[in-house]
């Protein structure tokens, strides 16, 4: 049985842990055994994005002790995985296990497509869903083709999505304009971070969906964090989340 | 001696260049069209011209004189022979200042760019170069057989020759500078009308 | 330009950004009028079957002709000169304005028509040429605005994007003499055309930028839309052209790669209206070329940002910017604002511009819809980096970076900072919870908190389904 590393991002395991769970119970769902890496926290995203990255060298150094034994490491978030395939090279470059790390390191959609080539989902999820693209799995993991390349179209987290029985994805006007989390331009950009998050979530609404779901926990917590102030009627749900419950109640 | 600015600048260039990287090979680019004509009207018309097929310079004048810009001009530039009656001697002007008012240039355009819609004139043809700009109409008028399918096309077609002065125009002067409303005809000619020929 | 100075707005990026949303209308009037420009370049980009073939051939001549651009210069130099154009080479803005304002006044010239270069904004050369008795005509229709407003331009394409009709409307009834309330576009670019005309016969020179300068022929080539550029070199005899040392470009076979990106990525034309190529001067007239460094030389050493001496100042990061549709121009204190500004800038003066970098959410948008590939959003968060290593970060967030750093490095702390984050938050009035310091929560509900950890559950889970 394959076994990989469960790398759960560290606002996952504290504040959505059942997004972890979801992401286990898919993977055991597929033959695989999910084991979560005890010791492990953050990736070091927050601290290199605000430009600390000797702060976030330790972290690095610690994910790599952590996770290098592992045949594949999969976590449910782009910008985590982004963060270890993308970034760590001025932090680890040389380091033995981590050439090995950066190739085997996976976003949980890319994993299912990629590494076990699931071509569809058997499960039902009777929902009028829209798909958020978060901005680093699609252009740092290019998990779809996106609006702006002239390359022929591809998604793996709407393949996995769309032939959910029952499941209608709705159509939005901007199918990948980010929504504004962006770290700690969350907070250091307040103004313009909640107008993106509140043009996204209205997107959303007007197409008429129930539930917004994404691969990052982030953009959801944010879009969630307007949706709830502004009490508008829509749900958040990580795409581990939808899966997991589809394939239950198939 | 102090150094120049000249010297400063490219002596900073050269130190700090980065490992030389080579040329692309341009080969593989470009776009071919079934009916180049055909595409070149689309493309001219997406830009606010028009393009009239005509099989010869004769037709070129009889359709050119029911145009409504050219039967009301007063003052009619034609550097092409048999199209267009000028009533201005452009070897005449001493200045080009002068050729403020001027309604209808007829110019000769030497390719026509598919892709854009863009009409290849070359400076040597025009004697004062303001004419293409200072008209309120400008008309053109290509072979019908040097219609190329895109850019590339058009400058390796221009390769060999010494190029003065020279420009690709495509449709008519425009803008959208007011709140990205597309206004026709913005600071040179308010129409394009490109006539090709054979 | 007009005679006012793009200035850096007090507090930075942040606080500029928060007004220009607090009219939401208007922000979001702003954000969809360059969502639609966007949109444009969309279509226009999937009508050319070899798009992305096209940025990897315009990313490697730029690239190579950075790493050549010494030979380029002179070879540009003396194939100009061998045409009968004047070169002359400028170490920084107040050379250039010396340089030009030269040119002119010794041959007399008192009325100037200028069609768009950014490189003379960044040089602020009107206000020069006007305090010494020049004067300047912006022809752009989008900048003679702003002139006439006395404002910079907020978009390096668009200079007047953040005007509305109305507005524009209002401004010509007042100086052009156009009839109150009357805010038709053709009705007052016709105002325009009429008003600018005179200002074209009257001037003794015209000056432009360069859309690009052939190293191979000693060409330079201006694209324009309005005609503005071609009045102001055909009638007035002496030409100047002003362009940054980067504008070059090896042969004019490399021409077309540009030229089928550059109006597509701008405006989703598939052209401009006119492609301009000036071979020396004309017959009885004049042609100087002024060419730019004012540290573009120095940024060619830095390993990261000299990717970025690739733009063709097309504007589509612009309008692609989530952050610039709802911030504007003016948010950005300089006259390239976006996301190509946020790189520039800093690199002329980090510690005024040091709010820049972190005005971006790193989506990575810019990046894919550039011409030219240049990796926008990666420079982006390389000059965070250099910010925090000059010591220009607030100290707050840099010890804030610095304890959090430290409580994730320890798996007990951090596990301790988690409990009590669950615990207290719930606990807490919302008062006090949701007070002014925290930032999060001023539009936001922070999320629900958990009981427990998913290490918890998954302990659990493992306890229930023995492996």
């Amino acid at each position: 049985m394959l076994t990989v590393g469960l790398f759960i991002p560290c606002y996952i395991e504290q504040i959505y842990p059942n997004v972890g769970l979801a992401t286990l119970r898919l993977l055991e769902g597929h033959g695989v055994r999910a084991e979560y890496v005890e010791g492990q926290t953050c990736c070091g995203q927050p601290m290199a994005n605000s430009g600390c990255a000797a702060d976030a060298a330790p972290l690095a150094q610690k994910f790599l002790r952590l996770f290098r034994g592992y045949e594949y490491v999969v976590a449910p978030s782009g910008s985590c995985v982004s963060m270890v395939r993308n970034h760590y090279e001025p932090l680890l470059a040389g380091q033995p296990g981590f050439d090995h790390l950066k190739r085997s390191t996976f976003e949980l959609c890319e994993f299912l497509v990629d590494v076990l080539k699931v071509a569809k989902i058997e499960g039902r999820f009777p929902h009028k869903v829209g798909l958020h693209q978060s901005c680093h799995g699609l252009r740092e993991l290019r998990l779809a083709a996106g609006s702006e390349r002239r390359i022929p179209p591809f998604d793996k987290v709407r393949l996995l999505l769309q032939e959910l029985e029952g499941i209608e994805l709705v159509e939005l006007t901007r199918p990948d304009e980010c929504c504004g989390f962006g770290g700690t331009f969350a907070v250091n950009e307040e103004a313009v971070s909640c107008m993106m998050g509140r043009d996204r979530v209205a997107d959303h609404e007007r197409a008429g969906a129930e539930i917004i779901t994404a691969i990052d926990m982030s953009c959801l917590m944010h879009m969630d964090g307007l949706i709830r102030r502004d009490r508008k009627r829509l749900r958040i749900m990580h795409v581990a989340e939808v899966l997991a419950e589809a394939e239950a109640a198939a | 001696m102090a150094s120049t600015s000249r010297d400063d600048l490219i002596g900073a260039l050269r130190r700090n260049a980065p490992r030389e990287t080579p040329l692309p090979d341009l080969s593989g680019l470009g776009v071919e069209f079934a009916d180049p004509p055909k595409q070149f009207a689309e493309s001219l018309k997406g830009v606010g011209g028009t393009c009239l097929a005509v099989p010869d310079r004769a037709a070129a004048h009889r359709a050119l004189a029911e145009l409504p810009a050219y039967a009301a001009a007063k003052r009619i530039v034609s550097l092409v022979r048999g199209v267009g009656q000028g009533n201005v001697d452009l070897g005449a002007v001493v200045d080009p200042h002068q050729l403020e008012g001027l309604e209808v240039a007829v110019l000769p355009g030497e390719l026509a760019v598919a892709e854009n819609g863009a009409v290849w004139v070359d400076g040597r043809f025009l004697q004062h170069r303001a004419v293409f700009v200072i008209t309120e109409h400008l008309v053109l008028v290509v072979d019908a057989r040097e219609v190329v399918n895109d850019m590339h096309e058009a400058y390796a077609r221009l390769e060999p020759r010494e190029i003065g002065y020279g420009l690709f125009i495509s449709g008519p002067s425009k803008t959208a500078d007011i709140e990205q409303a597309l206004v026709i005809g913005a600071q040179g000619a308010r129409s394009c009308t490109v006539f090709l020929v054979g | 330009m007009s005679d006012v100075q793009q200035a850096v707005p007090r507090g930075g990026h942040p606080e500029a950004a928060a007004k220009f949303v607090a009219n939401d209308a208007r922000a979001h009037w702003h954000d969809q009028a360059l969502w639609w420009v966007r949109k444009k370049r969309d279509v226009a980009s999937a009508a050319v079957p070899d798009w992305e073939a096209l940025r990897d051939a315009a990313a490697a001549i730029k690239a190579h002709t950075l790493s050549r651009l010494a030979d380029y210069v002179e070879e540009f130099e003396r194939k100009a000169t061998a045409l009968g154009a004047h070169v002359y080479f400028a170490r920084d803005a107040a050379d250039h304005n010396a340089i030009v304002h030269r040119i002119l006044s010794e041959r007399g010239v008192t009325k100037l028509v200028k069609s768009k270069s950014m490189l003379t904004e960044e040089c602020h050369l009107n206000p020069y040429l006007e305090a010494r008795g020049i004067e300047v005509t912006d022809t752009d229709l989008g900048e003679r605005i702003v002139q006439l407003r006395h404002e910079p331009p907020s978009h390096i394409v668009l200079p007047a994007i953040h005007l509305k009709k109305e507005e524009i409307g209002e401004l010509f009834h007042e100086q052009l003499g156009t009839e109150k309330g009357a805010s038709d576009p053709k009705y007052l670019t016709e105002a325009a055309r009429q008003h600018l005309r005179q200002r074209f016969l009257q001037a003794g020179a015209g000056l432009t930028g360069v859309n690009f300068a052939v190293a191979e022929t000693g060409g330079v080539v201006v694209c324009t839309n309005e005609g503005n550029a071609d009045m102001g070199t055909t009638l007035p005899p002496i030409h100047v052209a002003c362009m940054g040392v980067e504008k070059l470009i090896p042969r004019r076979q490399d021409l077309p790669v540009f030229l089928r990106l550059l109006a597509r990525s701008a405006t989703g034309q598939p052209v401009t209206t006119y492609t301009t190529h000036f071979h020396g001067p004309r017959r009885e007239g004049e042609l100087h070329i002024v060419i730019v460094d004012n540290g573009r030389s120095a940024q060619l050493k830095d390993k990261v940002f000299r990717r970025s001496l690739a733009c063709i100042r097309c504007g589509a990061c612009m309008n692609t910017c989530p952050v610039f549709r709802r911030s504007g121009g003016y948010s950005y204190g300089w006259i390239v604002p976006g996301p190509i500004g946020v790189i520039l800038a800093p690199g002329r003066d980090a510690a005024a511009h040091r709010t820049l970098p972190f005005a971006s959410s790193l989506c990575g948008s810019c990046s894919d819809v550039c011409p030219v590939r240049i990796d926008l959003h990666h420079e982006i968060l390389a000059w965070r980096q250099e910010i925090v290593r000059r010591g220009l970060l607030p100290w707050r967030k840099r010890a804030g970076m610095k304890l959090v750093g430290w409580v994730l490095r320890f798996g007990w702390l951090y596990r301790l900072a988690g409990w009590l984050a669950r615990r207290l938050v719930p606990a807490l009035p919302r008062g006090l919870v949701y007070a002014r310091w925290n930032g999060w929560g001023r539009q936001r509900e922070l999320p629900p908190m958990p009981r427990e950890t998913f290490r918890q559950l998954y302990r659990r889970h493992r306890g229930e389904h023995q492996p």
